[in-house]
């Protein structure tokens, strides 16, 4: 050592002194702030533009085809890498650099957890400092990543449950965009001349309607008020995508490394440390964020982002044995095992409301792709995709089906097909859809089958005229005829009632008969999965399509 | 004053001199100390105790509902003018103009000239409303959708009158932005210069129609109309599968919200008393392209026949007979709606006794 300094007798001051006073330049965690301001931003943009009237070929599910969860997972249901998910490198190359740099400078669930943190959860002092310790629960993600891999591996796609950028796309959709148009019509109401284009949905004849709505939300208010117990409770605990982050980070060329020789072990570092990665003793790679914190946290100046530091100073390793991995697999190959004894993929046991949009390939092969991101229900016009719950099965949770009630498919309309991610809804054109050349030898996709119930129609049991559904129908010819019947009805007067009948060969299941049928509660005609054209053991008909009938005759 | 703990019941030590302020008051007795209230603390506490009982008791006074109805829902009323949009009869000019012909924008014009000149239906800051039929998701080629060609031109030509503004609107059954995107409705009001107004919740309000029984009361597309001076209605003339035709009339039907698929019960009632409900400025049957079959859907270009006819009219009835008897070559006789209509005032559907000219351009 060289001679003592002259200020060596001067008392530790409390409080390190600021650096300066005027800040010319901008730190590093400022850039980190502006970063993960930016892309929530972008994502709640190109969420709000997941829309009819707003949509103008912007990437809207960019965050899902950047997400390498997505990717691996639907790469091992499916053994391919479906369209744009290629570009989950443009996160996982950085990461095999950087470390888990996704989670605290690009993730807007990571984002939205850190600022809700910021905001209520006031720790403070030594307890703040013991909020922010490493704990072995936080060993819990690897084993969920290794169960949803096996899942997968399994052909039971089940990531997008805790997938942060599923969720956060699930609970805008479903939860937090209708209310905030229900709160809005509200208040234009009141304030009528209020702009339209502040709905999330606009030019809908009413707020749009989810099923899930509360246990959506609740699910996410639920894990964003952890952040007041344990910080980052989501992202340290149970991300899947974080942890598998943390597994191809622990190779990072660049990492926080703290110099032992000017550390006073005051442990300030971890004040702020986003990802309880220690960096007050040896820095556990695959939990840190790279959050920049501990670097400005620190009096000493010991800490440091550094190229490949000494390989002792940090932990490479991921902190769980491979007997709790191991544990994780099996326990996802018997989930995967029950899933399909239980049924709901099976051609003589599927519930009948399970009826899947139009381009959805076979059951097994949807629940192979499906990540329960619900884009398609976002950009759906017409507001029937709804999250099921477990009419699909345990494995078809919150995968998109079609509810007549809360809507009907669009015959000239193929949007779901284009915003899925992963193929579990194929972007098919619009011939192929209604079945026009050169796809007229397959017919129109069928999604269902329309029947009618005639105890409770209006003409067949109530002696009442109606008919709203042959009149909606879409088909040309109309794939809803009726009997035309003059009868005398119980109070002596004559009504010409026309008796509806479904035509199979015409019908293809779109679902506005049963969305129009006056009797509003059990419809009267309701559409059902039989028949539909994805799945060859569903049919209905023996020959999926009939030669054409001549068009009826008009009754005049 | 002293610091030190007091038996609350012992008389204070030191009588208080004068007033002491309340700083003073907690000086002197620090938390935990038991002490006797001051005459002011209680006075303070009895005024408050005083105002918050009689803030309840005119909560209580005005909020008082005995029979459980008051927080019922009442829903506000409204009426159109009396009289509606029409404009007044002149004696001479004919009521029911056809035009035949390829553009669209002579062909309105014409036939305006035919009416009397367009100056007798919109003037310098006249609010117009156009009423389109944007039901259905469709091209227009399918005809199950007004025009945008026609009305385009209408919307041009009264902008280059002078009306203020050109409200277009529709209540469609499919959703609203594929519907007016499709049908080529949107742009084509965009590019004339309309305002297009879709259905959303604020627009709606009970809407009171004198004389009416099936809508005496019922949900309608009204704040577009509270300050409208002129209605136009632009119908297609198609086949429909239950009431056999929809035309200027039923084009109405596009104004109401609520549960309306339970009109179909009494079709023909519910026409006849869009009639009332709507007294229009103008009507357009577009016959451009007829529906001829599988309506009011259609969905296929063999559903569908060049007509290239407008038929403009300030009788709507007039207008419909005509366009079901000559245009769909139907027996007007046997549409039980037109019977309804003519009954409750809205016209006259024997239209050869109508005052008539037929253009071609």
């Amino acid at each position: 050592m060289s001679a003592p300094s002259p200020a060596a007798d001067v008392p530790r001051p409390t409080r390190p002194p600021k650096p300066y006073t005027r800040r010319l330049s901008m730190r590093i965690t400022d850039v980190r702030i502006l970063s993960q301001a930016f892309f929530f931003a972008l994502f709640i943009y190109l969420a709000g533009v997941t829309w009819f009237s707003r949509l103008g070929g912007y990437p809207v599910s960019l965050f899902l085809e950047v997400d390498p969860l997505v990717a691996l997972a639907t790469g091992l249901s499916t053994g391919t890498i479906y369209r744009n998910l290629i570009w989950s490198l443009w996160v996982l190359v950085p990461t095999l650099v950087l470390g888990r740099w996704f989670c605290n400078w690009m993730c807007p669930y990571g984002t939205l957890h850190q600022s809700i943190g910021w905001l209520f959860a006031k720790i403070t002092g030594k307890d703040r400092l013991d909020a922010n310790r490493y704990r072995p629960l936080f060993r819990t993600k690897y084993v969920l990543l290794a169960w949803f891999l096996v899942m997968a591996l399994f052909g039971s796609l089940q990531i997008g449950l805790l997938d942060p950028i599923c969720l956060m796309y699930r609970s805008f959709t479903t939860a937090f965009a209708p209310s905030w148009d229900v709160a809005a019509e509200r208040v234009r109401q009141v304030a009528p001349w209020l702009p339209g284009w502040l709905l999330a949905s606009p030019g809908t004849k009413e707020p749009r309607l989810f099923t899930s709505a509360v246990l959506v939300g609740w699910m996410m208010l639920a894990l964003l008020a952890a952040n007041l117990i344990i910080p980052r409770f989501f992202c340290r605990t149970l991300c899947p995508l974080g942890a598998l982050l943390g597994v191809f980070g622990r190779f990072a060329l660049w990492r926080i490394d703290r110099n032992p020789q000017k550390c006073t072990n005051c442990d300030l570092c971890l004040m702020h440390c986003e990802g309880a990665s220690d960096p007050h003793m040896l820095l556990r790679q695959s939990e840190c964020f790279a959050c920049m914190n501990c670097i400005e946290d620190c009096p000493e100046d010991a800490l440091a982002f550094r190229f490949m530091p000494p390989k002792e100073s940090g932990v490479e390793h991921v902190d769980t044995s491979r007997r709790r991995l191991v544990f994780g697999a099996v326990a996802a190959a018997f989930t995967a095992a029950f899933a399909r004894v239980s049924g709901a993929t099976r051609d003589r046991h599927f519930d009948p409301k399970v009826i899947r949009p139009p381009g959805s390939p076979d059951e097994r092969e949807f629940l192979d792709r499906c990540i329960k991101c619900e884009q398609c229900i976002r950009v759906c016009p017409t507001n029937v995709l709804q999250p099921a719950l477990f009419q699909a099965g345990f494995e078809g949770f919150w995968t998109p089906i079609m509810d007549m009630r809360s809507g009907y498919c669009e015959l000239n309309c193929t949007l779901c097909g284009q915003v899925c991610p992963t193929g579990a809804i194929l972007p098919i054109p619009i011939e192929k859809k209604l079945g026009l050349p050169p796809h007229q030898e397959a017919g129109p996709v069928k999604v269902g089958t329309a029947f009618v119930d005639k105890s409770r129609c209006l003409p067949w049991a109530m002696e009442t005229p109606c008919v709203v559904c042959e009149e909606v129908c879409p088909t040309s010819p109309k794939a809803i005829g009726a009997y035309d019947e003059e009868i005398v009805r119980w109070d002596g007067k004559k009504v010409l009632l026309r008796k509806p009948f479904v035509r199979p060969e015409l019908c293809i299941g779109c679902g506005i008969c049963e969305h129009e049928c006056p009797v509003s509660d059990s419809r009267a005609i309701y559409v059902t999965a039989v028949g539909e054209t994805r799945s060859k053991g569903r049919s209905l008909l023996l020959k999926s399509r009939l030669p054409m009938v001549p068009p009826p005759k008009s009754h005049c | 004053m002293s610091r030190r703990w007091q038996d609350p019941l012992a008389p204070l030590e030191t009588p208080r001199q004068g007033h002491v302020g309340d700083a003073a008051q907690r000086l002197a007795y620090p938390p935990g100390v038991p002490r006797l209230a001051s005459r002011r603390e209680v006075l303070a506490r009895a005024a408050k105790l005083g105002l918050a009982a009689a803030g309840f008791g005119a909560a209580w006074a005005a909020m008082r509902d005995p029979l459980g109805e008051g927080a019922l829902e009442r829903p506000e009323v409204v009426r159109l003018p009396e009289g509606g949009f029409a404009v007044a009869e002149k004696a001479g000019l004919p009521k029911l103009v056809v035009v035949h012909g390829t553009d669209a924008l002579a062909m309105l014009r014409a036939g305006l000239d035919a009416l009397g000149g367009i100056g007798r239906f919109v003037s310098a800051g006249d609010r117009v409303i156009v009423k389109p039929n944007v039901a259905f998701d469709r091209s227009p080629a399918l005809g199950a959708t007004t025009s945008p060609d026609v009305l385009a031109a209408a919307v041009r030509l009264f902008r280059a009158e002078g009306a203020s503004e050109v409200r277009v609107l529709d209540n469609p059954i499919n959703s609203p932005e594929g519907c007016f995107h499709r049908s080529g409705i949107a742009r084509a009001a965009g590019e004339a210069g309309a305002r297009l107004i879709l259905p959303d919740p604020v627009h709606f309000r009970t809407l009171e129609v004198p004389g009416a029984e099936l809508i005496a009361r019922w949900p309608m597309f009204y704040r577009p109309f509270a300050d409208a001076t002129r209605v136009v209605g632009i119908s297609p003339l198609k086949d429909h599968n239950l009431c056999s035709a929809s035309m200027t009339m039923k084009n109405w039907y596009g104004l109401l919200g609520g549960r309306r698929n339970q009109f179909h019960q009494r079709i023909h009632d519910i026409v006849s008393e869009l009639a009332m409900m709507i007294r229009p400025t103008l009507v357009v049957l577009d016959a451009t392209r007829v529906m001829m079959r599988n309506g009011p859907t259609g969905g296929s270009l063999s559903d569908v026949k060049r007509m290239d006819t407008l038929v403009l009219a300030t009788d709507q009835c007039a207008a419909d007979a005509y366009g079901y008897e000559t245009l769909l070559g139907r027996d007007p006789q046997k549409l039980p709606y037109l019977e309804l209509a003519e009954k409750r005032g809205a016209g006259n559907r024997n239209w050869r006794s109508v005052p008539m000219r037929e253009l071609t351009v």
